[in-house]
């Protein structure tokens, strides 16, 4: 874990209250993992105190940079979202443990389904799997096509399929109503997004008996696991979300 | 220039502290700060028994300070001698074991187990805890209360016992005065501040505990009066806290009669703040041109 300065390289918006940023840093960026996140610090924010936990949405070792999705709900987003390139935004970095992939050679056909700004991690992860010589399913859900988040770029990984909200691309409905989740044959399955999304497939997973994790965003401070304030209550007791997640295999969740 | 400090017969080579709960037990935070360059760690408040701690959602931010409800999340005494204390009682600073407990018993416990370790020279005793026995009513914010903890501890640990005051009473004063009279060989303060965040969109408190405790800048004033109160009443060392983020904070402690500082929600904010502290603490008593940092205190 190191604490940086990031340069924005250039941002911009990638829906009507989302920010696609792409980050460098003057030193060599830590390596880092599908679904690990960052801390950004909050400048020039009055009231605003807390460092805002934001998940890895890409990374390129070659040419030193990160790339994030950031959603404006509320002021530290906001300034978040305001950035433009030059600026800085100081970071703690890479934290949490990330998404497991299957080791080189291993039959796997994995979906990963997003809902909302959710599906941020999964293009990173998208491209992991895609050098181990997989070829990933996405499964995206948004409100509308309008806050579908960065679709082409999910096109230029993997096959893509979306849902709807309100029905005006793809399939109308919750990312559970899609049919490629019964007509599809997967063996692992990656969610993230909001919570109930993430229930209703990790109930389906488990009634499929199919390989799953999810990417848990318990509100937090630290992100290191000193505070103890952003825990998930497991199968082995109350955890820190930071520090031991924020990816969990469904089988260490009380979920039902 | 001189910054040790000395709290009963605890050295600190410098008058900066980490706060209990925000810091972990030290190794949580081994890639931004070097400990050799801290006074001390007060690591993570531990109970006689192991807890769960409080159901999530723990934490509210609010205006320049957050709001927690974490409920002691520790896994006890005995799991801090056998499985903890090894990992970190070579580094290279002061380690304060901060306790807790539901009776006083349970503190007495507590204290006697650390008593026996090596590399444990000091405890601070939190007297916020409610007293399971007296209806649930905090030990500290009564002066009765806090002599009857304190007295019973005194008398079953042989090292420096630091007795961590809550700000949530009438009369701060009166409470750092009987523990003075039972045998603390210093105080610090303030605990949080006991506070509430609602959220209107879903009428409901952000808390599963409804009410928390509040820390932060947001706390910093009030925590200032009351060290400040309290340093012309009592004549054992004060350790100030509350809202502290840099050094120019640290020192407006000092000035205020504290003989140390602990460093608590700013960790979360820049994880080596700690060290800064202390470096900057150095600074201003060279702009200054002072010898020793006892020299800042202006009581």
């Amino acid at each position: 874990m190191k604490v940086l300065d990031l340069i924005v390289k250039e941002s911009c918006a990638v829906s009507a209250t989302s920010v696609r940023m792409v980050l460098t840093a003057h030193d060599t960026l830590p390596d880092m993992q599908p679904g690990q996140f960052v801390e950004l610090r909050i400048d020039d924010t009055p009231g605003v105190l807390l460092r805002r936990p934001i998940s890895i949405h890409d990374y390129d070792k070659e040419s030193n940079t990160l790339a994030l999705l950031v959603q404006r709900v509320g002021k530290g987003t906001a300034w978040l979202c305001s950035r433009q390139a030059g600026d800085v935004v100081n970071a703690v970095l890479p934290l949490g443990n990330g998404f497991t992939l299957p080791s080189e050679g291993a039959p796997c056909s994995p979906l990963l389904i997003g809902g909302g700004v959710g599906v941020a991690p999964l293009l990173f992860l998208g491209r992991e799997l895609c050098r181990r010589g997989i070829v990933p399913t996405f499964l995206l859900g948004a409100r509308t096509s309008k806050e579908l988040l960065c679709k082409d770029l999910f096109e230029s990984v993997g096959t893509v399929y979306v849902t709807t909200e309100v029905g005006d691309e793809g399939v109308k409905g919750f990312v559970t109503h899609h049919p490629v989740l019964s007509e599809g044959d997967f063996n692992a399955v990656y969610v993230c997004g909001p919570k109930p999304m993430m229930q209703a497939v990790v109930t389906m997973a488990r009634a499929g008996e199919v390989w799953c994790e999810v990417s848990l965003e318990n509100r937090m401070a630290c992100g290191i696991g000193a505070c103890l304030c952003c825990v998930e209550d497991t199968l082995s007791g109350n955890v820190c979300v930071c520090k031991e997640g924020p990816v969990f295999n469904i089988d260490r969740l009380k979920w039902t | 220039m001189d910054l040790s400090v000395k709290i009963g017969t605890l050295q600190l080579r410098n008058p900066v502290l980490t706060a209990s709960g925000t810091f972990g037990y030290g190794t949580e935070y081994a890639d931004f700060v070097d400990f050799s360059r801290l006074g001390g760690i007060v690591v993570k408040g531990t109970t006689l028994h192991p807890r769960e701690g409080n159901p999530y959602p723990r934490m509210a931010e609010t205006p320049s300070g957050m709001l927690n409800a974490v409920g002691l999340q520790n896994k006890g005494a005995r799991y801090f001698i056998d499985h903890i204390y090894p990992a970190i009682c070579h580094l290279p600073t002061k380690i304060i074991v901060n306790v807790s407990g539901s009776s006083i018993d349970d503190y007495v416990a507590v204290a006697r187990m650390l008593d026996e370790l090596e590399h444990i020279p000091a405890i601070e005793l939190n007297i916020s805890c409610p007293n399971v026995k007296q209806g649930g009513m905090a030990f500290g914010v009564t002066p009765y209360g806090a002599s009857s903890v304190v007295r019973a501890v005194r008398n079953a640990y042989s090292k420096t016992l630091i007795v961590k005051l809550s700000p949530n009473v009438t009369d701060i004063v009166s409470i750092a005065r009987a523990v003075e009279e039972e045998g603390a060989d210093g105080v610090s303060l303030i605990n949080t501040l006991l506070g509430m965040a609602i959220d209107a969109e879903r009428r409901r408190p952000i808390l599963s505990t409804v009410t928390g405790g509040l820390s932060g800048p947001a706390v910093k004033p009030v925590a200032l009066r009351m060290v400040w109160q309290v340093a012309q009443a009592v004549s054992i060392p004060v350790i100030g806290m509350g809202g502290i983020c840099s050094a120019t904070d640290a020192v407006e402690f000092l000035l205020a009669g504290a003989t140390a500082v602990e460093i608590g929600t700013a960790n979360f904010v820049d994880p080596s703040v700690s060290e800064k502290v202390a470096d900057g603490i150095a600074d201003y008593m060279a702009r200054h041109n002072m010898e020793h940092v006892s020299d800042i205190t202006m009581l």
